[in-house]
């Protein structure tokens, strides 16, 4: 383990990625610091899940990106995959695996090949599965689960791999507000570990609940600042055409449509 | 016990099943054939009988076991790599290369695969095998690597509609090999000797070992290409070296044995309906299963209207076929959808 965290988790510049032809990322310069909760919003088609993806090192872009002050373009993949763990939106899964095993494979980059699974990685599985209550199904196929329980299979695929950093895209889909609040609690208890989480959300009121929200429009970053500041909640007004409200209410912030 | 190890207990069962029913199916297999079981009965003390038991019945009892497991293997591996579970090993044009192969053999050389000298069965197997790596070879052309699936997938169907088609003219223009075509396509496990036996057994041996090392990868990928890549994987290298070992395997079963419907795509479903579990054990298991299913469809070729036999191919087909259909009938019944 680093004995001395660096501030910044990700930084990017000068990103930009097309897909299918079309330019999606334009000229995208971010950091994001260390030991805290982002998250990405944005209207549909933002390129929020696109940014998601390039920090990632899953499509191809321009510019550089550096995770925990190492350049992701040089940083072997297993080291990356250490470090940084991915859970991708509305990914077509197969439908035979156990959860169990879906859970183990989030310590694939922690073992030698062909080693077993160690007590090490039997733990985390473990300890990832109970986070998000699916532990009990451990025996089961992702084919006998619903949609909110598949997600929260992967929720802990995701948590299993125990990396520095965790990017998150809509993970929060298909699940049902006790398990939001679940999913709330356990960012908060990874912050407090000092691991750095990154959440794109469509949810807005959920969104606010992170320590920063990064705001997209057409490609660009139009805003970046403290959920809880004031300037954060005009960008989003504004990013969204003035069609919602920022408000407070009981301690959290509420975003209602207008 | 939790429902994990169940599934482990489950898989381990069926592994101990399969093994023991190919060692029941090889001695069915020595004791079937056109002059009955007092061949091995007389085997001690005639010759003849011996030769029938040791020369024919002994490796062509072997042979399918060795090409139902390479057909098996393949299977699990295409359903992996294409995450389909309608994939078959024959997906990437391997099955029309190989009967063009042998068609044009056929046609050049003007030999018929009833001919024992083994110089013509090398020959027929060999067009048969340089077919099957060459469709596969076009096949990935067309596709530009291994990367994209979807391509991959409709450069397979493109490549074997266009291979059949050539096979068809070939067929058309010389109808002298009709007959043996025929042979060739409903797929017989009459031709295996000592020598294919080895060879497949080899190349099992080294898919297997292939299989082995790179099944986490197919476990990654049932998860999405994005979270495959997102755990560290070198999916490019690792896809193309299993394409690879697809290819081969399915070549070195399609020379000895022409093409066994069903067995490749039936193998793994089987094993899925009794147990799930990770690549690495689904990937031995329907090789075993491919075995034993082709060793059983052997013994009935030649046991049902003995001293005739049946193609082996129209057995996998009519019993493949069927089991398939029942096991779609009970998972769409049943609630879990568990099967297909």
């Amino acid at each position: 383990m680093k004995s001395a965290t660096p501030c910044q988790a990700l930084q990017a510049s000068g990103i930009n990625a097309s897909l299918g032809g079309a330019h999606i990322l334009k000229d995208i310069d971010l950091t994001l610091p260390a030991g805290r909760w982002t998250s990405i919003v944005g209207p549909n088609g933002a390129g929020k899940s696109t940014l998601l993806k390039a920090l990632a090192q899953l499509l191809p872009h321009t510019g550089s990106i550096t995770l925990l002050s190492q350049s992701l373009a040089t940083l072997p993949a297993r080291m990356r995959a250490q470090q940084l763990a991915w859970l991708g939106q509305n990914e077509v899964t197969g439908d035979d695996l156990t959860v169990w095993d879906v859970a183990m494979l989030g310590r694939l980059p922690h073992q030698a090949w062909l080693a077993a699974p160690s007590a090490a990685d039997h733990a985390a599985v473990e300890q990832a599965l109970r986070a998000t209550q699916a532990w009990d199904w451990r025996g089961r196929t992702l084919g006998q689960l619903s949609g909110g329980e598949r997600q929260r299979v992967l929720l802990a695929r995701a948590l299993a791999v125990q990396a520095q950093v965790l990017l998150m895209d809509e993970p929060l889909a298909n699940l049902d507000p006790p398990h939001q609040a679940d999913w709330l609690h356990m960012v908060r208890g990874l912050i407090a570990q000092g691991k750095t989480v990154v959440s794109v959300l469509h949810e807005i009121s959920m969104a606010l609940h992170a320590d920063d929200m990064v705001i997209m429009a057409a490609g660009r970053i139009t805003h970046q600042g403290a959920c809880s500041n004031a300037a954060t909640h005009r960008a989003l007004e504004q990013v969204f055409e003035g069609r919602i409200a920022i408000h407070a209410l009981a301690g959290q912030w509420l975003a209602l449509p207008h | 016990m939790t429902d994990v190890g169940r599934q482990l207990r489950l898989a381990s069962r069926l592994e101990l099943g399969l093994t023991l029913s190919g060692l029941l199916l090889l001695l069915l297999g020595a004791s079937v054939g056109s002059t009955g079981f007092e061949s091995v009965l007389q085997a001690w003390s005639d010759p003849l009988a011996l030769q029938i038991v040791w020369d024919i019945r002994l490796p062509r009892t072997f042979g399918a076991w060795a090409a139902g497991a390479l057909l098996g293997l393949a299977g699990a591996l295409a359903q992996g790599l294409f995450r389909n579970p309608l994939a078959d090993p024959y997906l990437l044009g391997s099955a029309s290369g190989a009967s063009l192969g042998v068609a044009l053999a056929l046609v050049l050389f003007g030999v018929s695969p009833l001919a024992t000298e083994w110089l013509v069965r090398l020959g027929l197997t060999g067009a048969a095998f340089a077919g099957a790596v060459g469709a596969v070879l076009l096949t990935l052309v067309l596709a530009r690597g291994v990367q994209h699936t979807l391509r991959l997938l409709l450069a397979g169907v493109i490549v074997g509609v266009v291979l059949g088609a050539m096979t068809s003219l070939v067929m058309l223009m010389s109808p002298e090999v009709l007959q043996s075509m025929q042979a060739f396509m409903l797929g017989s496990t009459g031709f295996v000797g000592w020598s294919a036996w080895g060879l497949m057994v080899l190349v099992w041996l080294a898919c297997m070992a292939v299989s082995w090392l790179l099944s986490p990868v197919l476990d990654g990928l049932s998860l999405g290409e994005a979270t495959a890549a997102s755990l560290g994987l070198p999916l490019a290298q690792m896809r193309a070296a299993l394409v690879a070992v697809l290819a081969l395997a399915t070549g070195a079963a399609v020379a000895q044995t022409g093409l066994i419907a069903f067995v490749g795509l039936a193998a793994p479903h089987l094993v899925r309906s009794v147990t799930k579990t990770t690549h690495r054990r689904l990937i031995f298991l329907s090789s075993l299963m491919g075995g034993v299913l082709l060793m059983a469809a052997d013994v009935l070729a030649r046991g049902l209207l003995a001293p005739q036999e049946l193609p082996v191919g129209v057995l996998t087909a009519v019993l493949g076929g069927g089991y398939l259909l029942w096991l779609m009938q009970r998972s769409t019944r049943s609630v879990s959808g568990t099967g297909l």
